[in-house]
């Protein structure tokens, strides 16, 4: 089985959020990037794919040269391959098109991206993919067995939950759940050695248009300091929650 | 030129996100000077879209689209935004929704904008507020396609009354085949969820320990609340993963949020954000959530819960 993970490097979610350039541009200083938490859910997936049942991994990211230490990592921690296409994220559908034609010249069985990046949080890309190639399409997916040609994946829903089933080629858009937290892999010196040889190569971007533009960027107002109650006195509570707040 | 909000539905009855997007379409419409047309799949009583704004309803009554599934639903609300001429489609930001959109923005070639929160600011060139690094600044985003697909934030907009037309027509699109097969469906049922309560009451490692949500469940009750938890108590298996809010998690966007025995960690902040009133109840006045919250107690959670509880139960007594 082919497998390709779909990476997006962002800001560590510790991160300060600020901006620069009159608002239009985030502000990098100092920050800190990180594989987006949903898609390394899937990276871990994918290497137990790989290790119980036999798979091959690539991982693409679409971005700029600073986005190679991201795709290291995920070589470090068992990817065989990377692929970089050299251009910068303008939005969802720009990186969608990006992937689909690069996975339209290299075919793969599974296809499996973050339901959404902790950035731009757009929720775009998988099923942007899925919908540009016509292939099967599962987000907020939780869970994934593939048995001969055949996927069943569990799909959070509102409330709870669902089973879907569908025969590959299949995108999925990940997240917790897929693996747990506990089974997320800390590369060793051994992977990280072994990455550096690994093949990381990097294409140029195929022709594509964004259809949308960020203008500006701004924070909420800063929030007013909390109203402590005495723990004595919880009518006054009920009080500021009905007639203040007006949410009872 | 009009504008098609689709009306998302549970069991026949249609939910809250579906007169939201109506109100919003319609205030939208005003901009414009146009007509909203909303789409039900499986609603037998329209009649309340009418209040909300409406203009005209396409209705679709087809048992076999008794289970949502993505790329049908898509390819129905495309057919329908044809069928009207829609410039804007309008959706909510259900977990269903989400997972059909990106489809739909294909099938329209439309630019899509998830997580808004307002109204456009400029019509020409079409400018919508969206949210960007999970709810900790927000951006102004133009659209540059004919046709728009806006993502609405969940209650970020409100229900508001409006008079419509609401002329009802059915509607009988092409079913699309699709390879993707609904196997089971889990949920719970008469009860609220995360995503469509208008209070969330949500329990952290404070409890200190599963056989204590009862006190949660009790609250919940009293308020018609959704229940919720932290990553911890998740990670520790005390309540399912399905309950578990942050960044990880699920997204909370609710009118009320009151966390028990919740520290306020950075990744759960992000996903409560969105809510517009946070209550916090702990017993560490260090905890961070006591800085991002609007209202909040110092004290023993299994103190004030009990006296909480019976306080409301009066409260709602007499405002019977």
């Amino acid at each position: 089985m082919k497998i390709l993970v779909c990476i997006s490097h962002v800001p560590d979610t510790t991160s300060k959020i600020n901006f620069v350039e009159n608002d239009t541009q985030f502000d990098q200083q100092g920050v800190q990037y990180v594989i987006n938490p949903n898609d390394e859910f899937g990276l871990t997936r994918a290497m137990w794919f790989k290790e119980k049942q036999g798979a091959s991994i690539d991982v693409i990211n679409v971005g700029l040269a600073q986005t190679e230490s991201t795709l290291r990592k995920c070589l470090a921690i068992g990817a065989d391959s990377a692929v970089r296409i050299d251009a910068e994220p303008l939005d969802g559908i720009f990186v969608a098109k990006q992937i689909a034609a690069y996975v339209q010249e290299n075919p793969y069985d599974l296809i499996i991206a973050g339901r959404e990046s902790i950035d731009y949080n757009g929720g775009m890309v998988p099923g942007m993919i899925a919908g540009i190639l016509g292939l099967n399409f599962v987000t907020n997916c939780t869970h994934l067995t593939i048995d001969n040609n055949k996927a069943t994946a569990e799909r959070e829903i509102d409330g709870g939950k669902e089973t879907l089933s569908c025969p590959l080629p299949l995108v999925i858009g990940g997240q917790k759940g897929l693996v747990e937290e506990s089974d997320l892999r800390i590369p060793n010196m051994r992977g990280i050695m072994q990455a550096r040889k690994k093949p990381l190569s990097v294409l140029p971007a195929f022709e594509a248009a964004p259809d949308t533009k960020i203008n500006t960027f701004y924070k909420p107002a800063e929030k007013e300091a909390v109203k402590l109650v005495d723990a004595e006195n919880i009518d006054e509570l009920i009080d500021l929650l009905h007639n203040e707040a007006n949410v009872l | 030129m009009s504008i098609l909000v689709y009306i998302e539905s549970s069991e026949g009855a249609i939910k809250k996100t579906g007169h939201e997007g109506t109100s919003y379409a319609k205030a939208l419409a005003e901009k414009m000077n146009c007509k909203v047309t909303a789409l039900t799949i499986n609603v037998s009583d329209t009649d309340s879209l009418k209040e909300c704004g409406a203009d005209a309803v396409l209705q679709v009554t087809n048992a076999d689209l008794k289970h949502f599934e993505a790329s049908v639903y898509s390819n129905i609300i495309a057919q329908a935004a044809k069928e009207v001429s829609a410039s804007v489609v309008v959706i909510s930001s259900s977990a269903d929704s989400k997972y059909m959109a990106p489809l739909l923005a294909i099938e329209l070639n439309a630019g899509y904008a998830s997580n808004v929160t307002d109204l456009p600011s400029s019509l020409s060139p079409f400018t919508v507020k969206r949210t960007v690094f999970t709810n900790k600044a927000f951006c102004d985003t133009t659209l540059q396609t004919d046709v728009k697909l806006l993502g609405l934030s969940n209650n970020s907009f409100g229900v508001h009354k409006n008079v419509g037309e609401a002329i009802t027509t059915s509607f009988e699109p092409v079913l699309k085949p699709s390879s993707v097969q609904v196997d089971s469906v889990e949920k719970v049922v008469g009860k609220a969820t995360i995503a469509d309560a208008d209070v969330v009451v949500s329990g952290g490692r404070g409890l200190k320990g599963p056989e204590n949500w009862g006190l949660i469940e009790e609250l919940a009750d009293v308020l018609g609340a959704a229940t919720a938890c932290s990553k911890p108590v998740s990670d520790l298996g005390w309540r399912p993963h399905s309950e578990h809010v942050g960044q990880t998690g699920k997204p909370v966007a609710t009118n009320l949020y009151i966390a028990i025995g919740i520290s306020g960690a950075i990744q759960h902040l992000a996903g409560i954000n969105a809510s517009k009133v946070k209550v916090v109840i702990n017993n560490d006045p260090e905890a961070p959530f006591f800085k991002a919250a609007d209202y909040g107690i110092v004290g023993d959670a299994f103190e004030v819960i009990p006296k909480l509880i019976e306080k409301l139960k009066a409260f709602k007594a007499q405002s019977a």
